[in-house]
């Protein structure tokens, strides 16, 4: 092994047997719990998202008829809305079709079966030509007032809406986040600034008989990194272990709708991301903390 | 090995404590260098190991001019002298072993060739039967030879040491000098820095005086 190896390894040897020592592990544990908030928020957060992505976030209008209205005058309606210069597309729902896709759904062929008859009216799905949200509403009462019309929903608006509120959350999860890190940095720094305090005599008489700054530097460098890591795990720990406990309530939630959903774990990607990451700033702590505290010492 | 020419030393705040400095030691010599406390003989120990810097005048270690030396050239300096420091700066933390393991931890021996030097150098001071001791264990003779022994591991060219005798009764302190000058005898350069005269004259070696400041 060479030497340059030989000095590394030792680092880390060092660094390894002082994590445990002058506020290691309770900073592990800070940093742990610090990263858990955010990492935990973006997990059900993606989860959500996928959820909302089933739905199509392009503005519709669903138009319904009454349950009594003909056929013809169902018909009639999906003319004069192809005329209406303010409707892009026009798509017909028979009530029979209707009938059919919800039976599909999961639970409800029993309750439709139950009815004995198809209580579902015609319907013209509406793809308006300005999505804004005020042209759509006007739209909306317009179609509103037509005869054969017996109420007109936009279908998409809660939808819309999730999407709104999860950009709104996912923002404030990357501000936490900043803010967390920063917390993160500072802890790593106040850890390492101890430890080197501890270890005053023996830097600066490593200083005075020809220890390199390098290599003064290298164990608080790998005990940064250790820390900011062992944090990672300890976070995705946290959040694997708050998952299971919530999916408990969410799977007894989402049946009772019919669903299946469940928050999603970290895939392997973003745990990745997440420890590396929680090293980054780890060996960032450290690193400031080593040359403030070397300038501080002099030669 | 150590030559001064002209050297001055003036502490921030105004105080002098080296003027007009010249002197040179050649390759493998035996030097003492005395004076009152405070003329000095500590700031020029300093200067040879770039501790402190010369405010004027060159100072050549090795052929390097000690004073133009880059930040990141000093650690390599400093491992090519030996320094055995007026208080010790032993690590009572670790063993006596470890004491003397530490230079060798940053010059990138192996670690059979680095135990190998570590028990030669504390053999070479009297103290391999206690390499597992802790150093407040010793007696204040045995912690001097210590100091000496971490300063040698590296087999150093030049030895430097400041009041290696300070403290220490007649037969301790004989004993150090003995130890310098068998390092002498295979071809170190050594320095030593006291105010104890009748030591100095019981050897006959060659001697620097320094009075506020300058060479006598």
């Amino acid at each position: 092994m060479n030497a340059w190896l030989r000095q590394h390894r030792d680092a880390l040897r060092d660094a390894l047997a002082r994590l445990p020592r002058t506020g290691g592990l309770l900073s592990i544990v800070v940093i742990g719990v610090a990263l858990a908030l955010p990492a935990g928020g973006y997990v059900a957060l993606e989860s959500l998202r996928s959820l909302g992505a089933r739905m199509t976030l392009e503005p519709q209008l669903s138009v319904f008829l009454r349950p009594e209205a003909k056929r013809a005058e169902a018909e009639a309606l999906g003319v004069t809305l192809r005329a209406d210069a303010r409707i892009a597309r026009v798509r017909f729902v028979p009530r029979e079709q209707a009938f059919r896709e919800l039976s599909a759904v999961q639970g409800m062929s029993e309750i439709l079966g139950a009815l004995g008859r198809n209580p579902l009216p015609d319907a013209y799905v509406v793809q308006p030509k300005d999505d804004a949200p005020a042209a759509l509403e006007a739209l909306a009462r317009d179609l509103a007032r037509g005869a054969a019309v017996a109420h007109v929903e936009a279908d998409s608006a809660w939808a819309r809406r999730l999407g709104a509120i999860a950009a709104l959350v996912r923002t404030a999860l990357w501000l936490l986040a900043a803010l967390l890190a920063a917390g993160l940095v500072a802890v790593t720094f106040n850890t390492i600034r101890l430890q080197i305090l501890t270890r005053r005599d023996e830097i600066e008489l490593a200083r005075l008989i020809g220890a390199t700054d390098s290599f003064i530097r290298r164990p608080f460098y790998y005990l940064g990194l250790l820390q900011g890591l062992a944090g990672g795990v300890l976070a995705l720990g946290i959040v694997a272990a708050g998952l299971a406990l919530l999916n408990r309530q969410v799977a007894a939630l989402s049946e009772s709708y019919g669903s299946a959903f469940r928050l999603g774990f970290p895939g392997a990607g973003d745990a990745v991301a997440l420890l590396a990451f929680a090293a980054v700033l780890g060996w960032l702590g450290a690193s400031l903390s080593v040359t403030q505290q070397l300038r501080r010492m002099g030669t | 090995m150590v030559s001064f020419s002209a050297v001055a030393k003036r502490y921030p705040g105004g105080h002098e404590a080296l003027r007009d400095v010249s002197f040179s030691l050649q390759a493998g010599e035996f030097a003492f260098l005395i004076g009152r406390s405070g003329a000095g003989k500590s700031t020029l120990l300093k200067l040879i190991s770039a501790i402190e810097r010369p405010s004027a005048g060159s100072v050549l270690v090795n052929g390097q001019n000690v004073g133009a030396l880059k930040r990141s050239a000093i650690p390599y300096l400093r491992r090519s002298i030996g320094l055995v420091f007026q208080d010790q700066k032993l690590l009572y933390d670790r063993s006596v072993y470890d004491n003397v393991m530490l230079p060798l931890g940053f010059s990138g021996y192996a670690p059979r060739e680095a135990a190998r030097r570590a028990r030669a150098a504390l053999d070479k001071v009297g103290l391999l039967a206690r390499e597992r001791s802790n150093p407040v264990q010793l007696s204040g003779g045995e912690q001097q030879r210590l100091a000496i022994a971490r300063a040698v591991v590296n087999r150093p060219a030049l030895l430097i040491a400041d009041e290696p005798t300070a403290n220490l009764d007649r037969e301790a302190a004989e004993r150090i000098l003995e130890i310098f000058l068998s390092f002498q005898q295979v071809g170190v350069t050594v320095l030593i820095a006291t105010h104890d005269l009748e030591l100095v004259e019981r050897y006959g070696k060659r001697v620097l005086r320094l009075e506020a400041g300058r060479i006598a």
